[in-house]
C-alpha cells in the first residue's frame, strides 16, 4: 500500500509532514544505498583481511621485494637485454614487452586482413566475395586456442631442421628455429639517422597539412604522397650517407645446432600472431562490412551524379561515413586481440603470463602476480579504448 | 518496516556467511581427511612410474602408492584417495589453498619452497638428478658440446633454473622454449623445435616411451643437479606432517626390517623387538600421530614396502628400468634412511 502511496506524496507536497520517515522516498533510497555500500566494503574487508590473515598464517611472504630478486630462468625472445642474473621485474617487464609487441603487429595486419576481407565480401566478384564468406564462417567458428595450436604445428611440421634451412642470398634463411635475417649494428654516429627519420615524418605531416590548406584555399594540387615518401625515407638515407654509413650488419653463419648471430623471428612469436590476425580479421571483416552497408545508396548516387570518380566516392563519401559505425566495435576487437594474446603461454611464446606465471612458480607470490596481471592487462585496454575514443570522436560527424 | 529488517536480516546473514566461508580454520587437516572420508592427493597430469592414469582409469605409480599408503594408515583401505592431476605451475598454489591434503608430485625439495612458500617437505620418496635427452644424430657425447641449442623445458620447475646455471657456469649460449605442461614440452621437442630436452633423469626415460622414435634419441652421462622429490604438506599441522613424515619412514623401515606383503603375516609372530615396536605389537606409536595401533601393518598389506612399491612402478623389470641407484638402502650403498620408530 506504502509504495503506491510514495510516488505521488511528494507531487502534492502538503501532506508531506504526514509520510513516516521510512516511507519516505530519498530516505529509503539513501538507507539502501548505504547498506549497499557497507555490505561492499565489509565483504572486500573480509576477503582482504583473511588473505592476509591466511598468509601470515602459513608463513608465507608478501610485497612486491621478490621483483628486486635474481630471476636465474632464460627466456627466448627478449626485445630487451637479459640475462639469467638479472631481476624478475626486469623479466616481467621483458613479458610485457613481448605482449605488447604482439598485440601491436597483430592489431596492424588483423586491420589490413580484415579490411580486406569486409569489402572482398561485398565485392560483385562472386568467386572472391565467396571466399571471404568462407573464411570468415570457418575462422570465427574455431576455437582460437586450437587455431594457434595449429599454426604453430604447422609452421614446425612445413619448416625444414636447422641444418637444412631455407636460405635466400645466404642472408635470409627459415627453419623450424624461426626466420633469421641480418641484424643491424648502429655503431657511433648512427644517432643522426634516427633524428633524421624523425625530423622527416614531421616534415612529411607538415607539408600534408600545408597542401590541404593550400587546396582548399585555391584549389590548387601539390603532389603530396610522393613528397611524404621521399621525405620519410630519403632524409635518413641521406643522414647514412653523410655521417659515413656508420650500420654494419651481423649476418648469420650456420652453428653446431641453430644458426648463430642475425636477428631472430622465434616461430612461437610467427604463430601466435599468424593465428590473432587470421581469427581476428574474421570479426573486422564483419564489421567493416557492416559499417560500409550502413551507408545508404543514395551517398554513392550522389557522389557519381556529382561526376565523382570511383575511387573518390569510395574515399571521401563512404569510407569517412563507414569509419563511424566501425570504429566503436573495432575497438572491442582490438581489446580482445590484447587480451586473447594470453593464449601464448600454450605454445611457449614468452608473453606477460607465461613468463608471469615462471616468476610466480618460482616465489610463490601468486596474489601479486595475479595483481600485475591484471593491473597491466587493464592499463593496456584502457589506453586502447582512451585512443579509439579520441579517434572515434575526431572522425564524428559535426554538427553546425 | 518489514522490508526494511528482513533486508537488515539478509544483509548480515550475507556478511557472517562471507566471513564463515572466507576464513581458513588452522590445521585439523587429519580430521577433515577423516570427516570426508577420503584423502584428496594432488598428482602430476601424467608421468610414467610415478603418477599416471591406466587405460581404465585407475592411477599407478610410486607418487599414486605413497597417496594409497596414506589412506591405508588413516582408514584401512587404499582407495580412499582422490587424485588431482595439478600442472607443475598450479601445484604449489593448489596445497597452499587447501584443495589438495597432500602433494606428491615428483617435486624438487628446495629452501626456498620448504620456508616462503609455506609448505613442509615431508621426506624424499626418490632422490633424482636433471639430465639431458638429445636425438642420437646430433653425434653429441656430453652436455659441454650444447652450446647453441635450443633446450625445451616446462615452466614452474627447479629444470628451468638449473638448466640456466648449468649453461651460465660452463660460458655456453642456449635458446630456452619454456612450455606449461609436460606434454606440450616433449611434443615440442620431439616435433623438431629444440636440439634438447630436460627434465629430472627419472622424467626423460618416462617421457622418452611417448616420443615417436624413442631409439633415436638418448639420454647424455651429465647430471647437472641434486632433484630430492618427495611429498609435500603445507605449513601449520604439524600432526598431518608428522603422519606423512612417517609414513615414508614406516615404508622405508619396512623393506629395512624385510616385512613386505608376502611375509607380513609371519612377521607379526616375530619376537623380533624391533619388528614387533614397528608392527604394533609392542609400543603404541600410531595412536601417538592419531592413527592406529596397526598403521605400519595396514600400510604394508595394502601398499607394501619402498622397494615392492619401487620395483613395480619404476624398477628394472618395469618398461622404466630404473636401478636402485642412490634410492638404494642406506646399508645397501644408497641414501634412503628412516630414523628408527621407537
Amino acid at each position: 500500500m506504502a509504495i503506491m502511496t510514495d510516488g505521488t506524496v511528494p507531487a502534492r507536497g502538503t501532506s508531506a509532514t504526514k509520510v513516516a520517515f521510512f516511507n519516505d522516498p530519498k530516505v529509503r533510497s539513501l538507507i539502501f544505498q548505504g547498506l549497499a555500500l557497507a555490505l561492499l566494503v565489509f565483504v572486500i574487508y573480509s576477503a582482504v583481511s583473511n588473505a592476509v590473515t591466511n598468509l601470515s598464517n602459513q608463513r608465507i611472504a608478501a610485497g612486491f621485494g621478490f621483483l628486486d630478486q635474481t630471476a636465474g630462468f632464460g627466456i627466448s625472445q627478449t626485445p630487451i637485454a637479459w640475462s639469467e642474473s638479472m631481476s624478475y621485474g626486469r623479466a616481467f617487464v621483458i613479458g610485457l614487452l613481448n605482449t605488447l609487441l604482439v598485440a601491436v603487429v597483430g592489431i596492424f595486419f588483423a586491420t589490413i586482413l580484415g579490411f580486406i576481407v569486409g569489402v572482398s565480401r561485398l565485392s560483385p566478384n562472386w568467386v572472391i566475395s565467396k571466399i571471404a564468406y568462407w573464411y570468415v564462417e570457418i575462422i570465427r567458428n574455431l576455437p582460437l586456442l586450437f587455431q594457434i595450436l595449429f599454426w604453430y604445428l604447422a609452421v614446425l611440421a612445413a619448416m625444414p631442421t636447422p641444418r637444412n634451412s631455407y636460405s635466400l642470398f645466404g642472408l635470409f634463411f627459415a627453419n623450424q628455429r624461426g626466420i633469421t635475417v641480418p641484424k643491424p649494428i648502429f655503431e657511433a654516429g648512427s644517432g643522426a639517422i634516427g633524428i633524421a627519420l624523425i625530423v622527416g615524418i614531421i616534415a612529411a605531416f607538415a607539408v600534408r597539412s600545408w597542401a590541404r590548406k593550400r587546396q582548399a584555399a585555391t584549389g590548387q594540387q601539390f603532389p603530396v604522397v610522393s613528397t611524404m615518401i621521399g621525405l620519410i625515407f630519403g632524409l635518413p638515407i641521406l643522414a647514412y650517407l653523410a655521417s659515413g654509413m656508420p650500420v654494419s650488419f651481423d649476418y648469420a653463419q650456420q652453428g653446431r645446432f641453430n644458426l648463430a648471430g642475425g636477428m631472430t623471428l622465434i616461430p612461437e612469436f610467427v604463430a601466435l600472431t599468424l593465428a590473432l590476425v587470421a581469427y581476428t580479421a574474421a570479426f573486422i571483416g564483419e564489421i567493416v562490412r557492416a559499417g560500409i552497408q550502413a551507408v545508404s545508396h543514395g551517398q554513392t548516387e550522389a557522389g557519381r551524379s556529382l561526376g565523382l570518380a570511383e575511387g573518390r566516392i569510395l574515399n571521401l563519401i563512404v569510407i569517412p561515413q563507414a569509419l563511424r559505425v566501425i570504429i566503436p566495435p573495432l575497438t572491442s576487437q582490438y581489446l580482445n586481440l590484447a587480451k586473447n594474446s594470453s593464449l601464448a603461454v600454450g605454445i611457449g611464446y614468452p608473453d606477460m603470463v607465461s613468463v608471469g606465471g615462471t616468476i610466480l612458480n618460482q616465489t610463490g607470490q601468486a596474489i601479486e602476480i595475479i595483481a600485475m596481471w591484471m593491473g597491466c592487462y587493464l592499463t593496456i585496454s584502457i589506453v586502447t579504448s582512451i585512443f579509439m575514443n579520441w579517434y572515434n570522436a575526431r572522425i564524428a560527424l559535426v554538427e553546425r | 518496516m518489514k522490508r526494511i529488517v528482513s533486508t537488515l536480516a539478509l544483509g548480515a546473514a550475507l556478511g557472517l556467511g562471507a566471513t564463515a566461508a572466507l576464513a581458513q580454520a588452522p590445521s585439523t587437516t587429519l580430521r577433515n581427511i577423516q570427516n570426508k572420508g577420503f584423502v584428496q592427493c594432488g598428482v602430476s597430469q601424467g608421468l610414467a612410474g610415478f603418477s599416471q592414469p591406466d587405460s581404465a582409469g585407475n592411477w599407478t605409480g610410486l607418487d599414486v602408492d605413497f597417496c594409497r599408503a596414506l589412506a591405508a594408515a588413516i582408514f584401512n583401505d587404499p582407495s580412499k584417495v582422490r587424485f588431482s592431476p595439478l600442472s607443475a605451475k598450479d601445484r604449489f598454489t593448489a596445497l597452499q589453498s587447501g584443495e589438495v591434503d597432500v602433494l606428491s608430485r615428483n617435486s624438487t625439495w628446495t629452501i626456498q619452497r620448504d620456508t616462503s612458500l609455506g609448505l613442509n617437505f615431508a621426506g624424499i620418496n626418490y632422490y633424482d638428478g636433471q639430465g639431458f635427452l638429445v636425438r642420437k644424430s646430433l653425434n653429441v657425447k656430453s652436455a659441454r658440446e650444447l652450446s647453441g641449442a635450443s633446450v625445451c623445458v616446462q615452466t614452474g620447475t627447479t629444470t628451468e633454473l638449473n638448466v640456466a646455471d648449468f649453461f651460465r657456469t660452463n660460458n655456453l649460449k642456449f635458446e630456452p622454449v619454456v612450455f606449461a605442461t609436460a606434454d606440450e614440452t616433449i611434443k615440442a621437442y620431439d616435433a623438431g623445435r629444440c636440439d634438447v630436452f630436460t627434465t629430472d633423469a627419472s622424467g626423460l626415460y618416462a617421457e622418452r616411451v611417448k616420443l615417436a622414435k624413442p631409439d633415436d634419441h638418448m639420454v647424455l652421462p651429465e647430471i647437472i643437479s641434486k632433484e630430492p622429490l618427495g611429498p609435500v604438506v603445507r605449513h601449520g599441522d604439524d600432526q598431518w606432517f608428522d603422519i606423512v613424515k612417517w609414513t615414508h619412514f614406516a615404508m622405508i623401515t619396512a623393506e629395512e626390517l624385510n616385512i613386505s606383503k608376502a611375509n607380513l603375516d609371519q612377521m607379526l609372530q616375530s619376537t623380533n623387538p624391533e619388528i614387533r615396536r614397528t608392527l604394533g605389537a609392542e609400543g603404541n606409536f600410531g595412536e601417538a600421530l592419531g592413527l592406529s595401533r596397526d598403521w605400519v601393518v595396514r600400510i604394508v598389506r595394502h601398499v607394501g614396502n619402498y622397494a615392492e612399491v619401487f620395483d613395480r612402478n619404476v624398477g628394472p623389470s618395469t618398461r622404466l628400468g630404473i636401478s636402485r641407484g642412490l634410492n638404494a638402502l642406506w646399508n645397501k650403498g644408497g641414501l634412503q634412511y628412516a630414523p628408527p620408530i621407537r
